[in-house]
């Protein structure tokens, strides 16, 4: 696995990510500017961390998905390359185009910083497949805009493409509004791309990796990735 | 020749908060009448804040040193040694009065400003913690109040991408005027990599690094050191305006510049902006400073040079640099989009020196703008020594369970969780004690070491009697660091007080300090850094008494960590330390009898250490399942506190004879812990406890969903649960302030 974490200003947890890939993958991720306009040679994750790009000052990403880098990393995905974007970077993956639909203000419009519950709908992808479908996962999540919308043909076609791939549920897997925390629509709170080799989330799977911190069932997603792209 | 415009007149003096007596010191000093800019620069140095001029005197008998101390205060924060070529660097500070004129933003710069006081010495900041105080929840402002301080400190610490990791609310109608809000701050830096204010060498540049100077934050500090009165909403303008963005970007290039070592010395732009960093430079270094303004970057057209030495305009910095490496340093600002610009040089003519326009504007002697401001001994009366309450003279008049729901219930002890849930408290992934424990702990790099934090204050017992109240602050925070199994290290202390001009409030500021000063030498404990809040207090009513302690200790092994949520049934729960039902100045007196009444609990620092001692080393040696110090609502509020963080129940046996069950269950005694042992641990524990000479007593076992007390109606853990999480967010979404 080669996976390189862009840094635009103002993120800031691609140190939490750059240490749970490394503490998965045993490989240090290499850490590209945005400015940078390529990606280092045999690239075959890229990762858009979390963070306030630009301070978030305008709409969340927007500015982030301007940037230099995305040229190649859009390339890097329609060429069919693996692309994690969490939090932050799910925001800008939205805005560059690389997802469909937007993240809005959090239901309750506060910032929210808490353990959530989220249901695996599938483990047939390059991020899941060393989980179970149906599976239920505890991870962190810490933003105030990650409420997922999109317009009623968009939300269908996802839902119908199979490209929901997290939802906030309840600890027993049940869809509950009371633990759709942010209010997205159809509770979702992970989505790939057309080609399945995007995906956005808003949860921090990064910061349960390590059990001398916490939980660790954030885990499996990067031994997922470690799997894929090792057998590859 | 100077230009003297507007003319300084006795009411231009007194706006700027000097007095007649203090205005004819410093044209003594310089010679003769100063001009306007010069006016303005000395209002900034010489104000309460800037100068601690009423507490410095006082300041002076707090320890501060240990031999794992590296710097104390004086510098822009303290650092002491944590081993394995490290140093924890930490300081805590207020923003009080920009806070309650506008709650974000008096927040948000409040800890922008003490996380630029860390990484200015070189560390990377690993977490925050505050110490919020609000006034009646009943008043009008107060939701607005909390909601937007909340706000504010989330607003700035996530995005600048540092953990919010634990801190303290509390309620009480003397904040009515006057909230709290004091920051916290902890890096790490490698111990022979700090950096300090210091300047040397003559003619080096001095470097202006950040963002651009605005108008924003004028008099700041000046309105800081002024009591409110009804018009305090027209001071506004004095509030400055935080961009985390910035502050996160002059965190990187700041410590990339000193990995790649271009800094000499380095000051932050806090409270006086320009004016104190640059004359704290060449003070500290024995030199002089030239500045020309008219490099200084601005966002605003026009500027006068007054307005530029006074702006508060945040995440702003001041350097030396290598002049061989000038070039290097700018292109790393440049990098990452922050201003650079060479403002200045340093001199060896002592002076001050202020140009703009081809003008002098300013030229002073720089070491007597700090070491000549005014110190005053201000006249101070000895605290009313309030009567000792006896226990059994105060009856309950509600049940022990309808007193316990009270209290956990009530906005002092409720859950703090819809605070706690607004700032990021796990970036960084170190978090391995989150926020609802006795302290935090934040693992240092990869472990196994983690540093321990906590703040603590209890403002009533600071106002009964401050010497207790000032030592129960310090030794509460050793306990709290104690009760996770760290080994306290050293405060930072937060001075929060009314008027140091009336002697009653100088009496609590002093004989408070005296009791902080007392406990640290006790327990071994040194005072780091600090900051002093004066003039907190509206139409000459004045808060609380509140000197907040920010304690910070080590453990070696994460591993072995103790928290305070019940780990199995079945379990032996014990109580160390001695018991006599001190109700005077107790949250029961309070919250159920709506008195606060008598002398606070005293604090036995000879036994706080020996009973602390015993405790960590139980926890050192894996002998305890759980621990948790006692402290406001006393012994069953800790094991309500227990249950609730693991929803299992306890079935307690009945309290000593010869003291009122309300007074066992809710007593406030010091120096107490509850902790939980496997069964078979327990004799092993009471022997050894018997040999030290503490008395530990059986509480009774863990176990069930309800707490069972003997002659009371049982108590189920969950609706406890409800109680407890549902105050606050019921009443900040509108609902009762009861």
């Amino acid at each position: 696995m080669k996976s390189a974490v862009v840094v635009f200003p103002g993120i800031n947890r691609e140190r939490d990510m750059a240490r749970a890939l490394k503490f998965v993958s045993g490989k240090e991720p290499a850490m590209v500017w945005h400015a940078d306009s390529e990606l280092p040679k045999g690239t075959d994750l890229v990762v858009l961390p979390g963070g306030f790009s630009y301070g978030d000052y305008l709409r969340c990403g927007a500015i982030a998905a301007r940037a230099p880098i995305m040229e190649a990393v859009r390339t890097h995905a329609a060429k069919g390359g693996l692309v994690l974007a969490v939090c932050n970077g799910f925001q800008i993956a939205c805005e560059a185009g690389l997802l469909p639909g937007v993240l809005m203000r959090n239901a309750r419009l506060k910032f929210i910083c808490k353990e959530v519950f989220l249901r695996i709908e599938r483990s047939d992808t390059p991020f899941t497949r060393q989980y179970n479908a149906g599976a239920v996962i505890r991870v962190p999540v810490a933003h105030g805009e990650g409420n997922y919308v999109a317009d009623a043909d968009t939300i269908a076609r996802i839902e119908d493409e199979g490209r929901v791939l997290f939802r906030y549920t309840a600890p027993d897997g049940k869809l509950d509004p009371a633990f759709n925390f942010n209010g997205a629509t159809n509770a979702i709170a992970g989505i790939l791309s057309e080609k399945r080799n995007v995906l956005g989330l808003m949860p921090h799977p990064e910061n349960h990796v390590d059990p001398a911190v916490g939980p660790t069932d954030g885990r499996r997603l990067f031994e997922s990735l470690v799997s894929t792209l090792e057998a590859a | 020749m100077i230009p003297n415009e507007p003319k300084i007149t006795p009411a231009l003096i007194a706006d700027h908060g000097l007095t007649p007596d203090e205005y004819e010191r410093f044209r003594g000093l310089i010679g003769r009448d100063p001009s306007f800019t010069e006016l303005g620069i000395v209002s900034a140095m010489w104000n309460e804040h800037c100068s601690y001029k009423s507490s410095k005197v006082h300041l002076r008998e707090l320890p501060t040193k240990a031999p794992w101390v590296i710097q104390g205060p004086g510098e822009n924060a303290g650092v002491i040694d944590i081993g394995d070529g490290l140093a924890c660097v930490f300081k805590m500070e207020s923003h009080n009065h920009p806070s309650f004129i506008e709650p974000y933003q008096g927040a948000t710069t409040g800890v922008g400003g003490i996380l630029r006081d860390v990484f200015t010495m070189g560390a990377r900041p690993v977490a925050c913690l505050n110490a919020l105080r609000f006034g009646d929840p009943k008043h009008p402002r107060a939701r607005a109040l909390v909601s937007g301080v909340v706000a504010g400190i989330g607003g700035y610490g996530n995005s600048f991408g540092v953990p919010t990791v634990g801190g303290s609310v509390g309620f009480h109608p003397r904040y009515n005027g006057n909230i709290l809000v004091n920051a916290m701050a902890v890096g790490i830096a490698e111990k022979d990599k700090i950096f300090y204010a210091k300047a040397t060498g003559v003619g080096r540049p001095v470097v202006y690094l950040g963002s651009k100077t605005g108008r924003d934050g004028i008099h700041g500090a000046t309105m800081a050191s002024a009591e409110f009165g009804d018009t305090s909403e027209e001071k506004r303008p004095t509030v400055q305006v935080g961009d985390p963005f910035s502050e996160k970007l002059l965190l990187e290039a700041c410590l990339e510049i000193m990995r790649k070592g271009c800094v000499i010395a380095i000051q932050d732009m806090g409270a006086a902006g320009l004016t104190c960093s640059a004359v704290e430079m060449g003070a500290k270094g024995n030199l002089g400073v030239t500045l020309d303004l008219d490099r200084v970057p601005t966002r605003e057209a026009a500027m006068t040079a007054y307005e530029m030495m006074l702006s508060e305009s945040q995440e702003r910095m001041l350097m030396v640099l290598k002049p061989e490496k000038e070039k290097e340093a700018e292109a790393i600002f440049q990098k990452w989009g922050l201003d650079f610009a060479v403002v200045g040089k340093t001199t060896d003519s002592s002076r001050f020196i202020v140009r703009f326009g081809g003008d002098v504007m300013a030229d002073l002697p720089i070491k007597e703008l700090g070491d000549e401001a005014p110190e005053y001994n201000r006249p101070f009366t000895e605290p009313k020594k309030l009567p000792i309450l006896d226990a059994k003279s105060i009856a309950s008049p509600v049940s022990i369970k309808r007193a316990l729901e009270g209290l956990i219930a009530s906005p002092d002890l409720c859950s703090k969780r819809w605070v706690w849930e607004q700032y990021d408290h796990l970036i960084l992934n170190n978090t391995v004690q989150r926020p609802g424990g006795d302290a935090a702990v934040v693992r240092i790099n990869e472990g196994p070491k983690a540093l321990a934090m906590t703040t603590d204050v209890t403002p009533r017992y600071c106002e009964a009697d401050p010497f207790e109240g000032g030592k129960q602050a310090v030794a509460e925070a050793w306990r709290n660091l104690t009760a996770v199994g760290a080994r306290p290290l050293a405060v930072t202390d937060n001075l929060n007080f009314g008027n140091p001009e009336r002697p009653e409030i100088m009496g609590q500021l002093v004989h408070c300090v005296r009791g902080i000063s007392e406990a640290c030498k006790a327990l071994d404990f040194p005072v780091v850094s600090g900051n002093v809040s004066l003039y907190n207090e509206t139409n000459g009513r004045a808060i609380l008494p509140t000197p907040t302690i920010g304690g910070v200790g080590i453990l070696d092994d994460l591993a072995k960590m103790a928290t305070l949520a019940f780990k199995a049934e079945g379990e032996t729960i014990l109580l160390v330390g001695e018991t006599k039902g001190w109700l005077g100045q107790s949250a029961f007196l309070a919250t159920v009898l709506g008195r606060e009444e008598g002398a606070p609990p005293p604090v036995d620092l000879a036994v706080e250490k020996r009973n602390g001692d015993f405790v960590r080393k139980l926890i050192a040696a894996s002998s305890v399942t759980a621990v948790h110090d006692l402290s406001d609502g006393g012994l069953l509020v800790a094991i309500a506190e227990m249950a609730l963080a693991s929803r299992i129940g306890a079935r307690l046996d009945s309290p000593s004879a010869g003291i009122p069950p309300h007074a066992f269950w809710f007593g406030e005694d010091q120096a107490r812990y509850v902790l939980t042992a496997k069964t078979a641990e327990v004799p092993k524990i009471t022997a050894e406890a018997a040999g030290d000479g503490i008395p530990v007593r059986v509480l009774g076992t863990t176990g069930g969903s309800q707490l069972t007390l003997p002659g009371e109606d049982p108590i189920l853990v969950s609706s406890l649960h409800a109680l407890f999480e549902g105050w606050l967010p019921t009443y900040m979404a509108g609902g009762a302030a009861e």
